[in-house]
């Protein structure tokens, strides 16, 4: 039997809001899944470093500061360099959805914005993460 | 028209279920409104509770006022326990302060915002601060990265405030400024700012945030343990109450409370536990309560549960009142007096056919209206997406507009008063409130509770079972789980250019460079040294921003002493 996938939620950057992260760690442990939370205000550095060392299959990064843009490339970027680019990485908040696609193009492999069904990113990370665990 | 046996109307209405069993030959008056009640379907998706869970009954009548004292417990507007409102005019003699919380890129980009609201007809400012200012990182701090200007105004330095204001009077407009931990500097820089415009302290006017305790409970952002914060928001007090009298030293906010999904009744009960929290700890620092409570005021939040919201700043007024002067034996009736400001709920804000938000808003502000609020925000529609464009700011605005001069709504006092359910509700909270505090004793008070987590537990179950009401279809969120429009919506949104973080540490930069590095880094360790003993710490930040000091500098100078907060982080 896979052994359960295993999901880092992170809070990155300098804003405090943790109602949507908190709600879908409870969703993903809800779901079966692994669910570790970073808590607030971290740097990308300390999220790679947590998701590296807790060997997750996926990292959900919250971001409601405005500042996507600059944290979700930044931690890409910090997986690859680590060799630790198959750590599926993802998230939401307030997110414009003009921004979606660039972050796309950077390698973020979803994108979630105000109003998805908990079950919708759920039934992401079970499709997406599923493949780490060979489920 | 004929008429269809029971029976048949059975079949007809599928999948709705019957209210109940029809009774036995029913009187007329409640026992035949019942049986017709109970015989009847019942529509689906009709709540039998709140927003909040808080149970609901299909009707409420004259048995729901019982036990309700007119004088005791209502009284008349401006009396004791203020139920009705804390003023004897409320609208009649003058509105509520239309004041729309503002604040974006550079302080140049926002003073000439703040010239727009004004040349509206907003009547108070109110400044939103980004967040390195509201963390105590100067723009240029590689923490700050990709946040500067972002959710609010980039303020670093005391020309940074200089060119907020500038061309505004302080000693004419009252400004609010929503900032905690930072609080004490934007104040120093403030009176410093005033000072330059040759401003008198004693006349300036406005309120400061300064409400840490719901800083650890619900919006987390912080530099310093509690204990400490809670000598700085002191410090403030007794500071403010000689110096700068107009000033209102604390807003102790439910808002966030709610924005971090809690109930109706722990934003009621978690806030003012919070108050409380502060006159205690203002009587322990050897003040008399009534020097610093007639300052104290509150923020609340307008959800979208309508009758719920108005009886909750009912509530709010009866128990701040009943507790300032039974308990904490206040003498000064402005000291029982709860005034507040309120703000729409931006976590009601849909980004599904965001123009809807429009009208989600209206009714809020209007709950907040008739709940007799002392100023207000009005969310603009493109807020759960960015900071809002000019055009929205003004649709917002007009929205107060329109509930004051054309509903009526400002023509009576307290026009629920003596409703049915609005009493009963009222009452309710009350008495949930009240439970509130007494499982915040059981566990030591409000900062104890804060260490284990308690508030921040009982959020999130809120905001989970919530959630899950909304995914489950159980509550209908329009254009999100039901009245869905597949075509993306297009708003056009306000950006903040990455140039304008470029352009701010320039300035930080350009700001240190011009300054005496002696005096700063002087009035920097006078500041740490006073912090280790205990010494009002006000007139040592005014001496570091005068000295040129920037808000990170400050800030990090009492860390050594103070420590870092960490939150143990619970799912």
């Amino acid at each position: 039997m896979a052994r359960p996938i295993r999901i880092l939620v992170a809070k990155a950057g300098l804003d405090g809001h943790d109602r949507g992260a908190k709600v879908i760690a409870r969703a993903m442990r809800d779901a079966g899944f692994e669910v570790i939370y970073t808590g607030l205000h971290q740097t990308p550095e300390q999220v790679v470093e947590a998701a590296i060392q807790e060997d997750v299959d996926g990292i959900g990064l919250s971001v409601l500061s405005g500042a996507h843009m600059t944290l979700f490339p930044r931690i890409k970027e910090l997986l690859v360099k680590d060799g630790a680019a198959d750590i599926v990485l993802f998230g939401g908040g307030t997110i414009p959805g003009e921004d979606v696609k660039p972050l796309l193009a950077a390698g973020v492999a979803g994108v979630f914005t105000p109003g998805t069904p908990m079950a919708t990113i759920v039934d992401f990370v079970r499709r997406e993460c599923g493949k780490r665990v060979g489920a | 028209m004929t008429k269809k046996p029971v029976s048949e109307k059975k079949t007809k209405t599928d999948g709705h279920t019957p209210n109940g069993k029809a009774g036995a030959s029913p009187q007329p008056g409640e026992a035949l409104w019942r049986a017709q009640f109970e015989a009847a379907p019942k529509r689906p998706g009709a709540n039998d509770r709140t927003i909040s869970d808080h149970p609901l009954k299909p009707m409420y009548g004259p048995e729901d006022l019982a036990g309700i004292d007119y004088e005791r417990d209502l009284s008349y507007p401006g009396q004791y326990p203020y139920t009705r409102g804390i003023h004897p005019t409320m609208y009649r003699s003058r509105l509520w302060t239309m004041r729309q919380f503002a604040g974006f890129g550079t302080a140049k980009q926002t003073n000439e915002r703040y010239h727009f609201l004004l040349s509206q007809g907003q009547t108070g400012l109110s400044v939103a601060f980004d967040m390195p200012a509201l963390m105590g990182y100067d723009s240029d701090h590689p923490r700050a990265l990709g946040e500067v200007g972002k959710c609010g105004v980039a303020i670093s330095t005391l020309q940074d405030m200089q060119d907020l204001f500038a061309g505004i009077d302080l000693g004419r407009i009252s400004t609010s400024m929503t900032i905690n931990c930072t609080a004490p500097i934007a104040l120093a820089m403030y009176i410093a700012t005033a000072e330059s415009q040759g401003v008198p302290t004693e006349s300036l006017s406005g309120t400061l945030q300064a409400d840490m305790l719901k800083e650890y409970i619900a919006q987390k952002e912080w530099i310093y343990p509690p204990e400490p914060s809670m000598r700085i928001i002191t410090d403030m007090m007794a500071y403010c109450s000689k110096h700068v009298p107009k000033w209102n030293t604390i807003s102790i906010s439910g808002y966030h409370i709610r924005e971090a999904g809690s109930t109706a009744v722990q934003e009621l009960a978690f806030t003012l536990a919070d108050g409380f929290a502060y006159v205690e700890a203002g009587i322990a620092a050897g003040m008399d309560v009534d020097d610093f409570a007639p300052r104290l005021s509150f923020f609340f939040n307008a959800h979208s549960d309508f009758f719920e919201e108005i009886a909750k700043y009912r509530a709010a007024r009866r128990i701040w009142a009943r507790h300032l002067r039974e308990r904490f034996k206040a003498k000064n009736p402005r000291s029982w007096t709860l005034r507040f400001h309120t703000q729409t709920a931006g976590c009601s804000a849909t980004a599904q056919q965001a123009e809807n938000n429009i009208m989600r808003t209206a009714y809020q502000a209007l709950g907040a209206v008739l709940g007799g609020t002392q100023s207000l925000h009005t969310n603009s529609l493109d807020e759960v997406l960015a900071l809002p464009t000019e055009a929205n700011v003004q649709i917002a605005l007009r929205t107060q507009q329109i509930i004051a001069y054309e509903t009526g709504a400002a023509n009576v006092i307290d026009p629920l008063g003596g409703s049915y359910y609005v009493e009963k509700l009222t009452s309710d909270m009350e008495e949930g409130a009240e439970r509130y505090f007494e499982r915040i004793a059981e566990l030591g008070g409000v900062i104890p509770a804060i260490h284990a987590g308690f508030f921040q537990k009982e959020i999130a179950d809120a905001s989970y079972r919530y959630q899950r009401e909304i995914e489950s279809g159980e509550r209908i969120i329009v254009g999100v789980n039901d009245f869905v429009q597949e075509e993306a919506e297009q708003i056009a949104l306000l950006k903040i250019d990455r140039a304008v973080e470029l352009e701010q540490c320039r300035r930080v930069a350009d700001f240190r460079a011009s300054r005496d590095e002696a005096a700063a880094a002087r009035a920097l360790s006078q500041i740490a040294a006073a912090a280790e003993t205990d010494e009002n710490l006000m007139p040592h930040y005014l001496a570091c921003v005068r000295a040129k000091a920037t808000l990170g500098e400050i800030s990090e100078a009492l860390v050594p002493v103070f420590g870092r907060y960490r939150e143990a982080a619970v799912i």
